[in-house]
């Protein structure tokens, strides 16, 4: 970890990493490194449960970007001159944060995108499109976030080749013997992921791996829902593509990180031109530049490979295992105490979950649920959270989705569930 | 913000009991209106007999705002002029977007959506059927099929 800003936010932070005490010990101190969630709407407490849908900045993060514009800021990978160097510091400093975040190999391996969504479209593109032939098949799950669907639906048009999907259960979880009877000679990519956004299900990524490597068949997991919760290793995964954002990471948005598997990005071309990604352009042909420059076009988020790495820096210090074990604590008690309104029914109920539960209410549409809550200071996502698969699986168009991070509290959920009683109440 | 501004009781009673639900078969014009945010769609059934709107109708699933509202539409409309219904079409709109705008008398039950405009995220809800009204208008009239 060569980012000094990020170190100094941390000496700072009152979360000791040594520290084992269960998180819910400390969850005042918690709150209060995030500055939004004192706030309040519409006269009410915050009440902040559309963590799914983008999660807040603590003062780790929000201090780092603004340090770095006060005090770092110039182009990377350009100038000789001392802010240049500095910058250029903490950009590959947050590659270092990264690739020690996922386990990966080597900084080749982590590049630098937008968000989930480029890192699919740049896999889609530079992986798939040179490679696929007319008849050839890329498996996706019912399961999947638009992100997960749409590019390979693109893919499939331009080449001819074709999209199957791996079938879910009523409880909202992959049907693995049906994932593995779809492998055939022509499927090229198995595009997965790992929690699913509108149902919260934890895929088994490790076993599908191994399936999909068992009929030589590389694999792209969407961890946009994953690495707020649990600790994720690319190596002892085996895994080929790993993506994820940084809005959802505590972090900025428009930052987000393709891992690739080196052999398999090396044989990859660049997907967008440019400068950074060039080692010599004449007009009789161009060089490109190494990995992970190659994928880079044009002047990067600096700022937010900062922020992003301040924010994986302040996860790493509560730990993973803390928030997972805290996470998996309000996952029970909001799905037994929503359980108890009259007329609610949880959409998804998958052995293994992520902390959300997605719901519907008899009588009251999810939209207007959205609305009464945000009345009272509660913040969730309605509506089909871009996976309108998984909705008409379910026969529905929208649901109610509380999406928790380790800063909410069990009284948090007490105020949900109280809210959505009178929503209920008024509409019968 | 009072939710009881939004949630009018006549807005609710519409929502649990919509009126001219259901659909009408051609010659009857139709068109489909799709709430991209939400995943809502509204089908509106329109029976024009020369420029009076004789019949309409709605199907569909949706919130409370977006139901009330076409039940409310179709109730107002029916039996009116098409420059009539435009003219209910640009009252509404006013009423839905613009803060300062004074609620006609001519509305009757459709100023029962005033408090929409204090909710920017939900006047979509309320303003889709009437949207969807003028694509059915719009439409040619379709060739009745006889299933016999």
């Amino acid at each position: 970890m060569s980012n000094a800003i990020t170190l100094s936010s941390l000496t700072a932070s009152p979360v000791a990493p040594s520290v084992a005490q269960p998180l819910e010990t400390q969850l005042d101190r918690i709150r209060a490194d995030f500055p939004i969630l004192s706030t309040s709407v519409h006269g009410k407490p915050l009440v902040y449960l559309d963590n799914g849908a983008s999660s807040q900045r603590p003062t780790a993060v929000i201090d780092a970007l603004s340090d770095y514009a006060r005090h770092t800021h110039a182009n990377v990978h350009r100038g000789v001159h001392y802010l240049s160097q500095k910058a250029t510091d903490a950009f590959e400093g947050a590659r270092e944060t990264v690739r020690q975040f996922l386990n990966a190999k080597s900084c080749k391996e982590i590049v630098f995108v937008r968000g989930t969504t480029e890192a699919i479209n740049l896999v889609a593109q530079s992986y798939g499109r040179p490679r696929l032939q007319p008849g050839d098949e890329i498996i996706v799950s019912h399961l999947e976030h638009h992100a997960n669907i749409v590019p390979w639906q693109m893919l499939a048009q331009q080449t001819g080749a074709q999209v199957k999907v791996a079938p879910i259960n009523e409880q909202g979880e992959l049907q693995m013997d049906a994932l593995a009877a779809l492998f055939t000679q022509r499927t090229r990519i198995l595009a997965l992921t790992h929690v699913s956004n509108a149902l919260g299900s934890v895929f088994p990524i490790r076993e599908c791996i191994t399936l999909a490597h068992q009929h030589g068949v590389p694999v792209l997991i969407d961890g946009a829902q994953a690495v707020p919760h649990t600790a994720v290793d690319v190596q002892a995964l085996d895994c080929d593509f790993y993506v994820f954002s940084g809005h959802k990471l505590f972090g900025p948005s428009g930052i987000g990180v393709l891992y690739g598997r080196e052999s398999l990005l090396q044989a990859m071309p660049p997907w967008q031109g440019g400068g950074d990604m060039i080692l010599s352009v004449s007009f009789t042909g161009t060089t490109y530049n190494e990995l992970p420059y190659r994928f880079e076009a044009g002047t990067p988020n600096i700022e937010g490979a900062v922020g992003l790495a301040a924010a994986i820096s302040y996860v790493n210090a509560i730990g993973l295992d803390r928030i997972g074990a805290w996470e998996s604590q309000l996952l029970s008690y909001a799905t037994e105490k929503l359980s108890q309104i009259d007329g609610l029914r949880i959409i998804g109920t998958a052995k293994h979950k992520a902390s959300l539960v997605s719901f519907v209410v008899d009588g009251v549409h999810a939209h207007d649920l959205g609305t009464i809550l945000d009345q009272d200071g509660i913040a969730i996502r309605t509506g089909h959270h871009c996976a309108m698969p998984v909705m008409e699986f379910f026969g529905l168009s929208a649901t109610a989705r509380a999406s928790f991070a380790f800063y909410n509290t069990k009284a948090e959920i007490d105020a949900l569930v109280s809210s959505v009683s009178g929503a209920a109440a008024l509409f019968r | 913000m009072d939710l009881k501004e939004l949630y009018r009781d006549v807005i609710l009673d519409h929502n649990k009991k919509p009126r001219n639900f259901g659909a009408l078969a051609p010659p009857a014009r139709h068109a489909t209106g799709h709430n991209p945010l939400c995943g809502d769609r509204l089908e509106v059934y329109v029976q024009l007999q020369d420029d009076r709107i004789e019949d309409l109708r709605f199907e569909g699933a949706g919130c409370a705002i977006s139901v009330a509202s076409a039940s409310l539409m179709t109730e107002a409309v029916k039996g009116k002029t098409l420059a009539q219904a435009q003219q209910l079409f640009e009252a509404i709109h006013h009423l839905l977007t613009d803060q300062a705008a004074p609620t006609p008398e001519f509305l009757g039950k459709l100023a029962a959506l005033s408090g929409v405009r204090e909710f920017p995220a939900r006047v979509k809800c309320a303003s889709l059927c009437w949207h969807t009204l003028n694509s059915a208008l719009a439409a040619p009239a379709p060739i009745a099929v006889s299933t016999e």
